[in-house]
């Protein structure tokens, strides 16, 4: 079953991003889809493994186009990853789609020694990640993932924004030399990025400049933060947003230069507040001997609020809403420092 | 290579196991000579493998799921030429691609293995590549029978018969112990050949043991849109007495004494597999 999915934008929110011009796209499920068949075509080399989940990765047209390159393997995720690596030790491109929460529990193992390890070339796909899922509850959230990847060596980790990076990020998976795990959602994403965009693994997009305050994010809450920069911009607070689209290896250069050029940072993702993009950006920074006003907005550690993925942002202050107000609030705190 | 010249070598090889592990101070002792001869005949009678075919995407795969026996791997690569048989002298030192578990960087050695029950799941992927690219190679991998306790491995096995992975063999290192002791005191994994069977595959057994049996069980043609099991009914610690059979000598390391008792009796098969031969 699935749960009925309010949208992710209050209408203040959907009005912000008519006055920017910005587009409602597609499920990034479904840009990957299509990529991923488009290539797939073109190269028989390349194949999707599927856990029961060839309906939930929007691949029911790709296994109809292309039989030979899809292979079900039925619920059992960590066979789905040992295949997949299988697969790719004797020269396929594979790619395990499955939602992330399973993928990423049940077989990290497989993934750590299979895939990392043994260094094939296959992707995995979390799809539904973060709190996608929703009102399904806690078996179904990946709240883990960033933070387990980021300690597994021999891996990149890619969160897309919108369309337009999910496109690039299959492609880049596609032809990756080494294992890479693509994290998405399922909700319609507005369109960040303009025709002459670039996307390039391990670099920020800086969607928006600024030097008030650095809203550093990846994943589907990037769109928040672009909306909740524009909000604060009528009020005459200029925010920078960095769509950190690689999670690993990340832009250090970025998140320092944001470091220093803004009065405040703030790190956002749909993750668990432990082990994932904030406290990576908080290791640099500190590294760097920088020390900015600085939060990290995500789940925090409690047992995840009941409800949609809507509401869960909304609680958690994921929405342009909550962001804009942490940005006033840190801001606030830091003039009162001074 | 005839039975007499393949036997020498498996006592050769009990010798070189016996030798590197009491050098290294760690390593498998109990399960290495368990599976020694079943290396013995994969790689001088069945795999096509050499040092020249590393890189060729028709060479077979062999897939070793019980990693932990790996220092038997190690000398039968040795042996092939996979690499110079002195680096071997580096087993578990600092910086050495000779790692307690197989690894890449060691040439011959496919997938870097070590945790159980992914060996498997690995080789039901490499098969069914095989048959994605219509290419005629064999897929193989070694299962200890303690590591059957894994559920990925009968995840793997659904999926094997489901594709009709007729490429794909794997063969079951049937010692009947594991660290702990008897796997059917552990938790009981017998009739493990009628599980293979109602998973829907070709199920032979053999004396694991016997080069000649092995070599005929290895070499038949499959059984059309069937994966194969291959029980080798084995003894843990075979060829050195005290060793046999005891589930301490799993990860058990020979000392000076024990390691010279062991291979005056390995020296002494040499001579009675001479004597057999005359
Ligand atoms: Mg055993």
């Amino acid at each position: 079953m699935s749960a009925p999915a309010p949208s992710m934008f209050s209408p203040d929110a959907r009005a912000t991003a008519e006055r920017l011009g910005l587009s409602l796209g597609k499920p990034n499920l479904e840009a990957f889809a299509e990529t991923l068949l488009e290539l797939a075509r073109h190269d028989r080399n390349i194949v999707a493994v599927t856990s029961d989940s060839r309906g939930s990765g929007k691949l029911v047209p790709f296994g109809q186009a292309l039989p030979r390159q899809l292979i079900e393997v039925g619920i059992a995720e960590q066979n789905l990853v040992g295949i997949s690596a299988g697969l790719a030790a004797a020269g396929k491109k594979s790619f395990a789609v499955s939602p992330a929460c399973f993928l990423t529990a049940r077989a990290l193992e497989q993934i750590k020694n299979d895939v990392c390890y043994s260094d094939v070339r296959a992707v995995m796909v979390g799809i539904s990640a973060g709190v996608s899922y929703g009102a399904l509850g806690s078996t179904h959230h990946s709240l883990h993932d960033l933070a387990a990847l980021r300690a597994i060596h021999n891996i990149t980790v890619l969160a897309p924004a919108d369309n337009f990076e999910t496109r690039e990020a299959v492609r880049a998976a596609a032809h990756a030399e080494h294992p890479v795990y693509l994290r998405f959602g399922k909700a319609p994403m507005y369109g960040l990025h303009g025709p002459d965009a670039e996307f390039k693994i391990g670099r920020a997009v800086t969607l928006r400049d600024g030097d008030d305050l650095a809203f550093i994010a990846t994943g589907e809450t990037v769109v928040h933060s672009v909306l909740a920069a524009a909000k604060l911009a009528e009020d005459g607070m200029n925010c920078r947003v960095l769509s950190m689209h690689t999670v690993k290896p990340l832009d250090v250069q970025a998140v320092i230069k944001a470091a220093k050029e803004c009065r405040a940072v703030i790190t956002v993702e749909e993750h668990s507040v432990h082990g994932g993009l904030g406290e990576a950006c908080a290791a640099i920074i500190l590294h760097a001997g920088l020390s900015p006003p600085f939060r990290i907005i995500g789940i925090p550690d409690e047992e995840t609020v009941t409800g949609s993925q809507a509401d869960i942002f909304r609680h958690y202050g994921m929405t342009m809403e909550g962001l804009a107000a942490a940005a006033r609030d840190i801001l606030r705190r830091a003039e009162v420092a001074v | 290579m005839t039975d007499h010249e393949l036997r020498l070598k498996s006592i050769r090889y009990r010798r070189d196991v016996l030798r590197s592990i009491a050098r290294a101070g760690a390593g498998h002792t109990g399960g290495s000579l368990s599976c020694v001869d079943i290396l013995n005949v994969l790689y001088n009678r069945v795999l096509r493998v050499s040092p020249q075919t590393l890189e060729d995407p028709l060479r077979d795969r062999y897939v070793q799921s019980k990693g932990h026996s790996v220092e038997a791997l190690y000398v039968v690569l040795a042996d092939r030429g996979f690499f110079p048989a002195a680096q071997l002298e580096t087993l578990c030192q600092y910086r050495s691609p000779f790692v307690g578990h197989p690894t890449r960087k060691v040439p011959g050695i496919e997938m870097n293995t070590g945790a159980l029950g992914h060996g498997l799941p690995i080789c039901v992927g490499m098969a069914l590549a095989g048959k994605l690219d219509d290419a005629p190679y064999r897929v193989f991998t070694l299962l200890g029978d303690g590591e059957l306790a894994e559920g990925s491995n009968w995840e793997a096995a659904m999926a094997a018969a489901h594709y009709k992975l007729d490429n794909l063999t794997a063969i079951l290192d049937h010692n009947t112990l594991q660290i702990t002791g008897h796997t059917r005191d552990v938790c009981c994994n017998e009739p493990v050949d009628e599980k293979f069977l109602s998973f829907g595959w070709a199920v032979r057994m053999v004396d694991g043991h016997d080069l000649a049996a092995l070599t005929e069980v290895l070499q038949a043609p499959a059984e059309p849109g069937k994966p194969t099991c291959i029980i080798a009914n084995t003894i843990k610690g075979r060829g050195v007495s005290f060793m046999e059979n005891v589930a301490k000598w799993h990860h058990g390391v020979p000392s000076d004494a024990e390691l010279e008792l062991a291979l005056a009796e390995l020296e002494q098969a040499v001579g009675e597999q001479a004597e057999a031969q005359a």
